[in-house]
């Protein structure tokens, strides 16, 4: 069967399914929109995280990354993954027990000024900002890569293929809420970890003869004797690149991006507000390692899906003689993803053959006189390694179709949870808990629907128009979670001296610190952003470890200088640190 | 009942740092400070190990501190 039915077909059959999970489970209450009545089980909730946790980036752009990258995508692995254990231990049994529905929630009740007349609650009001900046740049990642998938595989354009997504998205996150989501989230899971395995062991026993990636990564490359790994530092210091196993991040960034990425996890909002749905203290810790073996199963894979792609991707291009494949007899995916604009080939020295090495290096250089080459002539996106590997390794039609619905899976998945952080911030802590508070649970839930609706559009609007590709743009929202919320949540707990004036002052520079570096490299002066400018060696995407710290010292600076917190604070402290005697997430 | 919750929360606290301490060294430690020093160990430790070490260091967590909560009487019903 074609290629464009299949993915029809599985796409078609996937989202039918959401659509009536959202159906069958749409909220009919505030607390059933923003925590699913907060009757989750812990697998289930583990399962929803999981699929709310990895995202585009994930799914399609970070074996891609680290494909290129070698050992630096180690960063992506470890930060992403170790945050959780952050999580489980220093933050989601606490906030259970303090039981509200949102992060903010707690950073208001936790910082509140003395002033019980007091109209506004700074502290609140800074939480929320954080929470909607974060947020929002984080969903137009999603956005993206919802369109990359379409316009490639339906053959769509882009920015229909965006507002394709919007539409399902609108669907059932606006209907379902949190409950709808969780629920799909659920089957979300089970589509993408399916899609993602399927390639990734087909593809091993190809390549090493080993159906377990995780295995093969470790085994030898096609019968010949050489140890995978071995393989790929070979073929790229043939190619001048440096070696798979070496990387080229100098070790202070690979910790500072590790670490911030870590720290952003476990102060990311719409991770945090899962572990707000299942019923008791024990199952928030419980939750949070079943939700680290799903992404684990994920994660493990996907450094053996780069290696594979990268020794797949170097043997099909530059060919058995290692003298590049001729344009005329290469195989169709070059071609597929050169019309879909993500792949570039120019033939720099007219020879009608495609030659990929690294032209930047030295070595790269001496090859290419060597062998008459004048120039890289391949650059393939680093989003598409997941995509296109399925055709690279010339697996079966349905397989390709099933990496699209998986690839969707993951970026609706996430796209809905930080959809619902965005409306939850709107109605519940800027309208009823900051602006109206006397209106009614039935208005509350109306607004978190207008709102959950605005912020859709508005991300898909953004999505059409990305800054940087998927991971990158994801990276930020990272450093900016770790320097706002991780600290002032942290001691929040941790601190009972902690006061107000000392978590505002840290948020506030904290993440206008983190936000600066970041636009200031990023945004106003790209060609400013090589290891030279940055301080002390740290790129834009780990400077948000910098900004962590500096909101830590500044915190507990300003806190000890100010007047200690009022004795019903330190008691609400003394008592989320005690599982007894949870009540279910509610209001108050 | 006081001093009893002060010595959950020090024991808490114990578990707390001994497993932050390994889930430091395998990541930091293993993966990056001294991963040349390890060869390919460091690399397997950066891109796979680390990472089945943090879902067991969550695991050990739940169990102990069921265990604890039981033992000081705060665990819930």
């Amino acid at each position: 069967m074609d290629l464009q039915i299949w993915t029809f077909l599985m796409v078609g059959l996937t989202f039918a399914l959401y659509i009536g999970i959202a159906i069958w489970s749409r909220a009919s209450s505030t607390k059933e929109f923003y925590v699913a009545g907060g009757g989750v089980s812990p697998l289930a909730n583990g399962m929803a995280t999981a699929a709310d946790w990895m995202s585009a980036a994930s799914f399609i752009s970070m074996a891609g990354l680290i494909s290129f990258m070698g050992y630096d995508g180690a960063v992506y692995l470890m930060g992403w993954t170790g945050g959780y254990v952050l999580l489980a231990l220093l933050l989601a049994p606490y906030l259970r027990k303090f039981g509200e529905f949102t992060v903010p929630d707690f950073i208001g009740a936790r910082y509140a000024g003395t002033d019980k007349n007091a109209k506004i609650n700074w502290a609140r009001l800074v939480a929320v900002v954080c929470a909607l900046f974060v947020s929002f740049t984080y969903v137009v990642g999603q956005m993206k890569g919802v369109g990359v998938a379409f316009s490639r595989f339906l053959e769509v354009d882009f920015n229909v293929g965006v507002m394709i997504g919007i539409a399902i998205v609108f669907f059932y996150a606006v209907l379902g809420g949190m409950k709808g989501i969780t629920y799909t989230q659920v089957a979300q899971y089970c589509v993408l970890i399916f899609a993602y395995l399927v390639p990734a062991i087909f593809i091993s026993l190809e390549i090493t003869g080993n159906p377990i990636p995780q295995f093969g990564f470790l085994g030898d490359f096609k019968g010949e004797g050489v140890s995978l790994l071995e393989k790929l530092n070979q073929l790229n210091t043939d190619l001048g690149f440096n070696e798979y196993t070496a990387g080229t991040k100098s070790k202070v960034d690979v910790f500072f991006i590790t670490a911030a990425l870590m720290l952003g996890t476990a102060g990311l909002p719409h991770v945090i507000v899962r572990f707000f749905t299942v019923p008791k203290v024990s199952d928030a810790r419980l939750s949070a390692g079943y939700a680290l073996i799903f992404i684990a199963i994920l994660y493990t894979t996907a450094p053996a899906v780069a290696a594979f792609a990268r020794a797949n991707m170097i043997d099909t291009v530059m060919g058995e003689d290692g003298q590049g494949v001729a344009y005329a007899t290469a195989p169709d995916w070059i071609k597929n993803w050169e019309t879909a604009g993500l792949i570039k080939y120019e033939d720099l020295n007219g020879d009608g053959k495609i030659q990929y090495y690294n032209d930047k290096s030295e070595a790269g250089q001496a090859v290419a006189i060597a062998n008459g080459w004048k120039g890289n002539e391949f650059v393939p996106d680093q989003d598409i390694m997941v995509l296109a590997n399925p055709e690279i390794a010339k697996l079966p039609n349905w397989v390709i179709a099933l990496v699209v619905a998986g690839g969707l899976a993951a970026a609706l998945s996430t796209a809905a949870g930080l959809l619902l952080v965005i409306s939850t911030s709107i109605s519940h802590d800027l309208l009823k808990k900051t602006f109206m508070p006397d209106i009614s649970d039935k208005k509350e839930l109306l607004y978190a629907r207008i709102a959950a609706g605005v912020a859709v559009v508005g991300a898909g609007i953004a999505g059409m128009n990305p800054p940087g590709f998927v991971a990158q743009v994801v990276a930020f929202a990272f450093g900016l979670a770790a320097s706002s919320f991780f600290p002032a949540i942290l001691l929040g707990i941790f601190d009972k001296r902690t006061n107000r004036q000392g978590a505002v002052a840290g948020m506030v520079v904290g993440i206008i610190f983190t936000a600066t570096y970041i636009i200031y490299f990023k945004i106003a002066n790209p060609e400013l952003n090589v290891p030279a400018n940055w301080w002390f060696g740290i790129s834009p995407e780990g400077i948000g470890t910098l900004g962590m710290i500096f909101n830590m010292v500044i915190t507990l600076v300003v806190s000890r200088l100010t007047p200690p917190p009022s004795e019903e604070i330190q008691q609400i402290v003394e008592d989320i640190r005690v599982p007894r005697g949870a009540k279910e997430a509610s209001s108050h | 009942m006081k001093k009893d919750l002060k010595k959950y929360w020090k024991r808490n606290l114990t578990y707390l740092l001994s497993l932050l301490a390994v889930w430091f060294m395998v990541s930091y430690g293993a993966g990056i400070i001294f991963k040349d020093a390890l060869g390919g160990l460091g690399f397997w430790f950066a891109q796979q190990g680390s990472i089945y070490v943090f879902v067991v260091l969550i695991f050990v967590y739940v169990f102990l501190m069921n265990r604890l909560d039981k033992e000081y009487d705060v665990n819930e019903e």
